[in-house]
């Protein structure tokens, strides 16, 4: 489902990536198929490294989090936009879940080694420019840009 | 022939015996960098990539790959010719053979000094012990010792490369501890000193002829334990002690040579110690992803227990690293007092910048790279993606990049026609 405005300009490439909530242990395989793509264009590592600990942090919560979404990487000669967007319970209090340490996951997911608390302050850290909106019981959409 | 030869760009010491591969694609999807093809048959490495693991000398059941390393007649270019045996040496004789045994043995081989490399990680611990303390270092720090771990770095996690230590391998530090030692109480010149590597894997041979972070590696050639064992074990005689001993090492850097064994003289227990190539790589993933905090220093091995595991070796690697942990348990603990003082970290320390090997780059230029990938994810999604191997690239997707990078072409896929007509096919019949 769309929920963000996407900017189509000067757009040289766009890969999509479904994201579901069944299955925690191949969380991870769009962040490292990103990755990928990216090392191959050959941008800079440091760059890479950002924008594979955001959309990992970003499928993680998609994956726990909600009823499933995809992430949208829109790649352009000066910048990388990258759309994540879900269904499910949306977060009530932004503020609040962006606050370091905040998390609501439930003690099973803790044990698997999730939700610390630090995904979403860790995205809005590694991107440029971070936008957040949901609808509780309806969605979360996130827009993060990384300039080149 | 190794020593003297040119050198060029990549050089890299697993070699493919075209006699004896048969085309068959088991090599294909063990490559941890995807450097193998089948082209007309035969599997070709791509050298600019590899990262000499030995993945795929484990796998080939037809013994089609070897190593390119020294024979032993390469040391008599030396006046004065020194050998320095790898760690896991320690493991590779039975039990019924004492370590110095076998360091005697390996002087009747033409020798005029053998040195005990198992010291100078010795000597490398009390140095990392030192770097664990250093309040700005970038952590976890990851060690040098096995090349192959640090080359898949360069290609697949540059962005690690800062966390790699400066300090060499215990090889490399005990050339230059030898050498020094020699020019100084022995009066020989630099270049009459022959030293050479007994070694347990062709990415330490890599090394020595490409080291990485140094100009010249102090090492003047490397020669495989499988090559020698034999007439080893021929002139070894038990209890024989012709020659100054050799055996100098603590228990602690006996245990270098195998997986955890680096750590275990470390004074945090803040560490992590992986063998076996695909562990590491899942590990480096979560690493990249700033996932391992708790870390602060990192041993990663690409052969299974470690430099005991190593293709060049002769033991079965569990047994010999059993050894070592006996072996290793029996020697005196390591005492950093008696490490010789005048042995300055600066002198461990490699010197070139460790630069990123952006091979998996599709173009240097930005703006092609990019079409090329669109390219590349077209061709992707036409591909079946079931990574059959039929068309020599190890996967669907790797086919794709070949063919954008005019490796291949698209009729290379023995599958395409016939698969999209089983697909047509069922779909009807869904219907
Ligand atoms: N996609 C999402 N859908 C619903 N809630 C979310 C989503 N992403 C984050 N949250 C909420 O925000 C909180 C903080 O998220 P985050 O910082 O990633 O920490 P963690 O995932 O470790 O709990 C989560 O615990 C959850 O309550
Ligand atoms: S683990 Fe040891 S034997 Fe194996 S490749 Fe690395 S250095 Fe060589
Ligand atoms: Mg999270």
């Amino acid at each position: 489902m769309y929920r963000l405005q996407r900017d189509e300009s000067d757009l040289a490439m766009m890969k999509a990536f479904e994201v579901s909530n069944e299955d925690f242990s191949s969380a991870g395989t769009a962040s490292s198929k990103i990755k990928k793509i990216l090392r191959q264009i050959g941008m800079d590592a440091g760059v890479i490294r950002r924008i594979a600990i955001a959309t990992y942090e970003a499928e993680i919560n998609v994956a726990i989090h909600s009823n499933g979404g995809h992430i949208e990487v829109y790649i352009k000669s000066d910048k990388v936009d990258i759309y994540v967007e879900d269904t499910g319970p949306g977060i009530a209090d932004i503020n609040l879940a962006m606050q370091k340490g905040y998390s609501t996951a439930t003690k099973e997911i803790r044990e698997l080694g999730f939700g610390a608390g630090m995904g979403l302050p860790n995205m809005e850290k590694c991107c440029d420019d971070f936008y957040i909106e949901s609808v509780v019981d309806e969605y979360t959409a996130i827009k993060m840009t990384f300039n080149l | 022939m190794m020593v003297g030869e040119k050198m060029e760009k990549y050089w890299h010491s697993v070699i493919l015996d075209n006699d004896y591969c048969n085309g068959c694609t088991n090599c294909l999807s063990r490559c941890p960098t995807q450097a193998i093809r089948v082209i007309d048959g035969k599997a070709k490495i791509m050298k600019e990539r590899c990262i000499d693991c030995g993945e795929c000398l484990k796998i080939c059941h037809f013994h089609a790959k070897g190593t390119l390393s020294d024979g032993l007649e390469a040391i008599h270019q030396f006046k004065y010719k020194v050998a320095i045996p790898g760690i896991s040496i320690y493991g590779q004789f039975p039990a019924e053979y004492d370590i110095e045994d076998v360091f005697q043995g390996i002087y009747k081989l033409g020798f005029d000094l053998v040195y005990d490399t198992a010291y100078a990680a010795d000597v490398l611990t009390k140095f990392q012990n030192q770097l664990l303390k250093e309040p700005f270092i970038e952590k976890p720090i990851i060690s040098t010792y096995c090349p192959a771990i640090t080359r898949l770095i360069q290609i697949r996690y540059p962005s690690l490369i800062d966390n790699i230590t400066r300090l060499e391998s215990p090889m490399e530090v005990a050339a230059r501890l030898v050498k020094k030692q020699l020019m100084e109480e022995k009066g020989l010149s630099f270049d009459e000193i022959g030293v050479f590597y007994i070694s347990q894997c062709p990415a330490t041979i890599t090394s020595i002829k490409q080291p990485l972070g140094l100009e010249k590696s102090f090492i003047d050639g490397g020669i495989s334990l499988e090559s020698i064992y034999s007439k080893l074990l021929k002139i070894i005689v038990k209890g024989e002690r012709l020659y100054p001993t050799v055996q100098k090492a603590s228990g602690n850097g006996v245990g270098w040579g195998m997986v955890g064994g680096q750590s275990f003289g470390l004074d945090t227990e803040k560490y992590l110690a992986v063998d076996g190539i695909e562990e590491v790589i899942r590990v480096l993933d979560k690493m990249e992803l700033g996932k391992l905090p708790e870390i602060d220093f990192f041993e990663g091995y690409a052969c299974v227990t470690g430099c005991s595991g190593g293709v060049l070796n002769v033991e079965n690697p569990f047994m010999a690293k059993a050894r070592i942990r006996i072996k290793s348990a029996e020697l005196p603990k390591y005492n950093p007092n008696l490490i010789d003082e005048t042995i300055k970290r600066e002198d461990l320390e490699w010197d070139v910048e460790m630069e990123p090997r952006s091979i998996l780059k599709l173009d240097s230029d930005f703006k092609v790279a990019l079409s090329k990938m669109s390219k590349l994810e077209e061709l992707a999604q036409k591909l079946p993606g079931i990574d059959c191997g039929a068309c020599g690239a190890p996967t669907c997707r790797a086919l794709a990049e070949d063919i954008v990078m005019n490796r291949a072409a698209i009729t290379d896929c023995l599958v395409l026609g016939k698969f999209n007509r089983r697909r047509q096919k069922k779909s009807k019949t869904e219907v």
